[in-house]
């Protein structure tokens, strides 16, 4: 379980994160929603120690993440940051089995590599394993980054925008395999997601912030009505079940 | 692997060449069978062999510090002589020969290393505050801070009628290698080796805060660790044979063109060929005007910029 107690993020006199206080319980998909600027990328940051916080705390499984030496947290929890400007050039390979760096120190084992073979499985890149990062389309680097994530085979996984750069089917595709990374790898999933049908059909729970403070806290259904959307993004939508799933229309 | 034996032979290659070109004749017979001709083994060991070693040594150790850099900035176009390390180094050595003139030449290294150090913290610590719209504002940052520092050095040097040794310490020249004033060089080849032991880890630090972070590792320490490896190196170069341009800017691109940026597969080939570029640079420098020699400085600035041209036109895509 990822425990957020009293977390805050000021910079100089901006309050980005206000006193958040979570639970994110163990297995399943989680999703933040919220507008621009509501401080979801922010607390993702401060959750996985990619920023250090102003007040509170986070636990991961009882382990402080401010506290717990860094090496250990990396076989725990992993994240992923929605700008990922590598300019290096290392081929999807070498990438992936970056994700073993936590367990293997830069020695890779059998089993490391098998590792990697499988995260690469996973997303479909064993054609595109030896090309270089630049020479590959926004999507298949994106890809390529989650397969590293997932190599790196910690409980916790947290994406932050995995969407980006994705076109609807690869963005469909991508949920599917965070959804199956948590129901068949047992992974506990936390995304950051913009479009909020996406996080009704794929999510477990969702959390909706504002202004750096959660607003909502819930299960799709609970989420998903007129009233919520109002209260979280000023905009009033219309709410169509689809097959069991709850979707918004806000395009017009 | 093999492609690699492939370019030791060529690195010996052109390092027999270098043995065997200069004013007193050596001749390959006499190197071969080693005969005790008059003078040819003290010209060998005392002249000739120091010199081939300091050009291997300078060479692959410099292009290995721009290689570091590189990945610390994340920017292709920084190396010691574009992020005010050089001229820092340069400000340093000045300092302690005009305030300390009796320290032996390793403490004097060792000041030219700090300074190196504080300048190119300064640089790093600039970029933070300067808003980055393009790549290429890296390496321009880098340039003004390196031509203020520069101007500092030259001032005093002026003052204090040193013109001359700073002249040698910004311009490469390895025609006053001799045994016994090179050895400092072996330096920065133990901070190359060092630089291999942590490939993985500058490799990571080269895709960034965050991705260091997320793997468990201080990225902060890593930083420390590179800009240490390569202030030192810096350092040994500018107080034992004189500072070269563009080789750390340029080998590093070609090998990762080559064989991509993983440093554990890359950092063996910057250092190959970083031997190799100032090894020919050299030879060039002593045959095309015999017996007369042009430092292997301006050698390398032109055949650097012209090669870094071939580079920029080349990989536009990727550079800009």
């Amino acid at each position: 379980m990822i425990e957020i107690a009293h977390v805050s993020k000021t910079y100089a006199d901006t309050v980005v994160v206000r006193d958040v206080s979570l639970r994110i319980p163990r297995g399943g998909v989680t999703s933040i929603i919220g507008p621009n600027g509501a401080g979801k990328s922010t607390l993702l940051s401060l959750v996985s120690r990619l920023l250090p916080m102003t007040a509170g705390t986070v636990t991961v499984d009882g382990l402080d993440v401010t506290q717990t030496p860094s090496d250990i947290l990396a076989k725990r929890l992993s994240i992923l940051r929605q700008e990922n400007r590598v300019t290096s050039r290392l081929t999807v390979r070498d990438l992936v089995e970056f994700g073993r760096y936590p367990y293997s120190k830069g020695r890779l084992t059998a089993e490391d590599r098998a590792h990697a073979a499988r995260a690469i499985g996973f997303l479909g890149l064993e054609a595109l394993a030896d090309r270089y990062l630049d020479e590959l389309s926004g999507g298949q680097r994106q890809r390529a980054y989650v397969a590293m994530v997932l190599c790196q085979d910690t409980d916790y996984a947290l994406f932050d925008e995995p969407l980006n750069n994705l076109d609807m089917k690869h963005a469909v595709g991508m949920m599917k395999l965070l959804r199956r990374a948590a129901d068949d790898l047992g992974k506990t999933v936390v995304l950051v997601l913009h479009d909020i049908n996406f996080a009704s059909c794929y999510s477990d729970t969702i959390i909706a912030m504002r202004d750096g403070a959660v607003l909502h806290h819930g299960t799709p259904q609970e989420i998903m009505t007129r009233d919520v959307i109002r209260d979280i993004y000023d905009m009033d939508v219309e709410i169509q079940d689809v097959r069991g799933y709850r979707i918004s229309s806000y395009y017009i | 692997m093999k492609r690699l034996l492939l370019a030791t032979f060529a690195i010996l290659a052109l390092a027999l060449i270098s043995l065997l070109i200069g004013a007193s004749s050596v001749s390959l017979s006499s190197l071969l069978l080693f005969r005790e001709e008059q003078g040819t083994a003290q010209v060998l060991l005392a002249s000739r062999l120091p010199r081939t070693l300091a050009l291997i040594l300078a060479g692959s150790s410099l292009a290995v510090a721009g290689m570091i850099m590189q990945l610390l900035t994340q920017n292709r176009y920084v190396e010691p002589t574009t992020a005010g390390t050089a001229e820092s180094a340069s400000l340093g050595l000045l300092a302690v020969t005009l305030l300390a003139p009796d320290v032996p030449v390793i403490g004097k290294m060792l000041v030219a290393a700090a300074f190196a150090l504080a300048g190119t913290a300064l640089f790093l610590r600039i970029l933070k505050l300067v808003p980055l719209r393009s790549p290429l504002i890296v390496p321009l940052v880098g340039i003004v801070l390196g031509g203020i520092i520069g101007a500092v050095a030259n001032f005093f040097a002026y003052r204090f009628n040193l013109m001359q040794s700073l002249n040698a310490w910004t311009n490469g020249d390895f025609s006053s290698v001799l045994r016994g004033r090179y050895e400092l060089l072996w330096v920065g080849f133990a901070l190359m080796i060092l630089a291999y032991l942590a490939a993985d880890r500058l490799t990571l630090a080269g895709m960034g805060r965050d991705f260091t972070t997320n793997l468990g590792l201080k990225y902060r320490r890593i930083v420390a660790f590179g800009l240490v490896v390569v202030s030192m190196v810096t350092a040994t170069i500018v107080v034992s044979v004189g500072m070269m341009y563009f080789l750390g800017l340029i080998v590093p691109n070609v090998v990762s063109l080559l064989v991509g940026d993983s440093t554990r597969r890359a950092l063996p080939w910057v250092a190959m060929m970083g031997a190799g570029l100032v090894l020919v640079c050299d030879i060039v420098g002593r045959v095309v005007y015999y017996p007369y020699e042009i430092p292997i400085g301006t050698i390398m600035g032109i055949v650097g910029s012209a090669l870094f041209l071939i580079l920029l036109f080349k990989g536009r895509g990727r550079f800009a």
